[in-house]
């Protein structure tokens, strides 16, 4: 196998872009990274697009055609496909374009992420959002998913007697982080009481322990690491691309209090990047509800079970921190347009690690771990990138 | 949706059957075609398991949402409950004040409507769970 690296990144800001469609988003994403790598659009020569439900949200599938189509490259005649793995489809998308260089068959790779959220209502949005769970053995019966991350939670505390009011610290953080990055859906700081008396959505979890709808885009472009230097002074590399999944429903788990599958896929990612929960200088965590970084704080090796909200308290996740969390804003104010995060994630990550992260840069980045997760942490992947 | 997508589903959401597997004994609901530890031995063995109903809750969470077919219901209990056969089954908790519910609560199954198909669609029923006194 071939090291592989990224040596382009690009994003558009996360938030209700009311003027913006599904294929404008992805295409300045796309055109940001492409310009970012020094190459033209004729030298990709494959595109994965990660995205969730466009199908749903917009009516529209197909999207690897759409996005070849737009980005200018229909003419070309290179492969473009979609890839789906619920919220996890951006991590998928780069798991993929990863596995495309690394093997050998090609040799520049586009991968995107791309979510167009805000056209329905929202009630329309957590129905197709709930897809992620078992539609007919979870969603059927009235589960949304905030429901499912809420009997996650409830059965946490339950666990651990961990507070409300100590859960309530990650979504600070995220914020304060967030009011630094001017691509973030959410600039501006909130405080522990406003996330306890934010309305409730799904007991204990308000609207403030929960990720909003965002629309936006993010993309990289993908080489192999011996050739990265000829297109860039900046390339990262990527140590680790790990991938694992477990039962889809909460249900058929032994635990609501563990992500087997964020167990396994960091297990993997240390050891295919030789590196240890030490050894990462920022971690972008997925926070799709405070639950779910919580677990996957712990499960990634960072925190023993049942005391990550410690690292909050001790000031452990701040940006001068141990371990600077989610500096782009997490899930939480960065936003969650589903199939873009994971990459979006990731593009953070090349922007720490190449010291361009302006006010919100952590000191000294040279390893970056990605978390991105699809569904109930039914399907965890881990990317670790290091400078090189 | 068209009707035979809920009545292929009628005897295991009307009656609680699960799956067993015969080569380790495990006990599934949803209903499963392979058992997950036994793999392909399983394959085609699988028998049919009426569950008991009974249970206790063993997390749950009182829904806020404005959910699309439940929108009515609001705010509603939703429950993972623990049956003593091995599965645990997501489902509502229904008439008991969402203030009363708490993990450990001893409940039983229950035949109840699910939701409505708009107006004019298909009712569908299934199982939620009340307090087992």
């Amino acid at each position: 196998m071939r090291e592989v690296a990224i040596i382009g990144a690009g994003e558009t800001k996360y938030g209700e872009h009311w003027d913006k469609s599904l294929r404008d988003l992805v295409v300045e994403a796309g055109l940001k990274a492409v310009e970012d790598a020094n190459i033209t659009a004729d030298d990709v020569q494959a595109i994965f697009g990660g995205n969730m439900s466009a199908g749903s949200f917009v009516g529209q599938d197909h999207v690897g055609a759409l996005i070849a189509d737009f980005a200018g490259v229909a003419d070309k005649k290179i492969p473009a496909m979609r890839i789906e793995s619920a919220c996890a489809s951006g991590a998928a998308a780069l798991h993929a374009g990863y596995m495309a260089i690394a093997s050998g068959m090609y040799d520049i790779v586009l991968v995107g992420g791309v979510e167009k959220m805000t056209d329905l209502p929202g009630d329309m949005v957590t129905d197709i959002l709930a897809g992620a769970a078992d539609r007919e053995w979870e969603v059927f019966l009235g589960a949304t998913f905030p429901a499912l991350a809420a009997m996650m939670a409830r059965r946490y505390m339950h666990e651990f007697g961990m507070t409300k009011e100590q859960m309530a610290l990650f979504p600070v953080i995220a914020h304060k982080h967030g009011a630094l990055n001017p691509d973030a859906h959410f600039q501006r700081e909130i405080t522990v009481d406003a996330v306890l008396k934010a309305p409730m959505v799904a007991d204990p979890l308000t609207i403030m322990n929960c990720s909003p709808v965002s629309d936006g885009s993010a993309a990289v472009v993908l080489t192999s690491a011996d050739m990265a230097r000829k297109y860039t002074d900046s390339p990262i590399k990527i140590s680790a691309s790990a991938f694992a999944n477990e039962y889809i429903s909460l249900h058929s788990r032994e635990s609501l209090i563990r992500s087997v599958s964020t167990i396994e896929a960091g297990r993997k990612a240390y050891k295919m990047a030789k590196k240890e929960p030490k050894d990462i200088d920022l971690v972008e965590i997925h926070d799709a509800f405070s639950i779910i970084a919580i677990e996957g704080i712990e499960d990634l090796g960072f925190a023993k079970k049942g005391e990550a909200w410690k690292l909050a308290e001790e000031g452990q996740l701040n940006l001068d921190g141990s371990l600077p969390y989610n500096p782009s804003g997490g899930l939480k104010a960065k936003g969650h347009p589903v199939g873009a995060t994971g990459v979006g994630q990731v593009v953070e990550i090349v922007k720490q690690l190449r010291n361009e992260a302006g006010k919100r840069q952590v000191d000294g980045a040279e390893v970056g771990l990605a978390h991105n997760v699809g569904g109930t942490m039914t399907s965890s992947i881990v990317h670790i990138l290091e400078v090189m | 949706m068209v009707v035979p997508r809920f009545w292929r589903e009628r005897r295991y959401r009307y009656s609680l059957i699960g799956t067993r597997c015969p080569v380790c004994g495990t006990v599934y609901f949803p209903p499963r075609n392979v058992c997950p530890k036994c793999g392909r031995e399983s394959v085609g063995k699988m028998e049919e398991f009426q569950l008991s109903g009974k249970g206790e809750v063993y997390s749950y969470t009182v829904v806020h949402q404005n959910v699309l077919g439940y929108k009515y219901q609001k705010p509603y209990v939703m429950a993972i409950v623990q049956t003593p056969e091995g599965p645990r089954i997501t489902g509502q908790i229904v008439d008991i004040d969402p203030e009363e519910v708490h993990i450990g609560m001893p409940v039983r199954a229950v035949f109840r409507r699910i939701a409505e198909d708009g107006k004019a669609g298909i009712i569908q029923y299934g199982y939620k769970f009340v307090k087992d006194e």
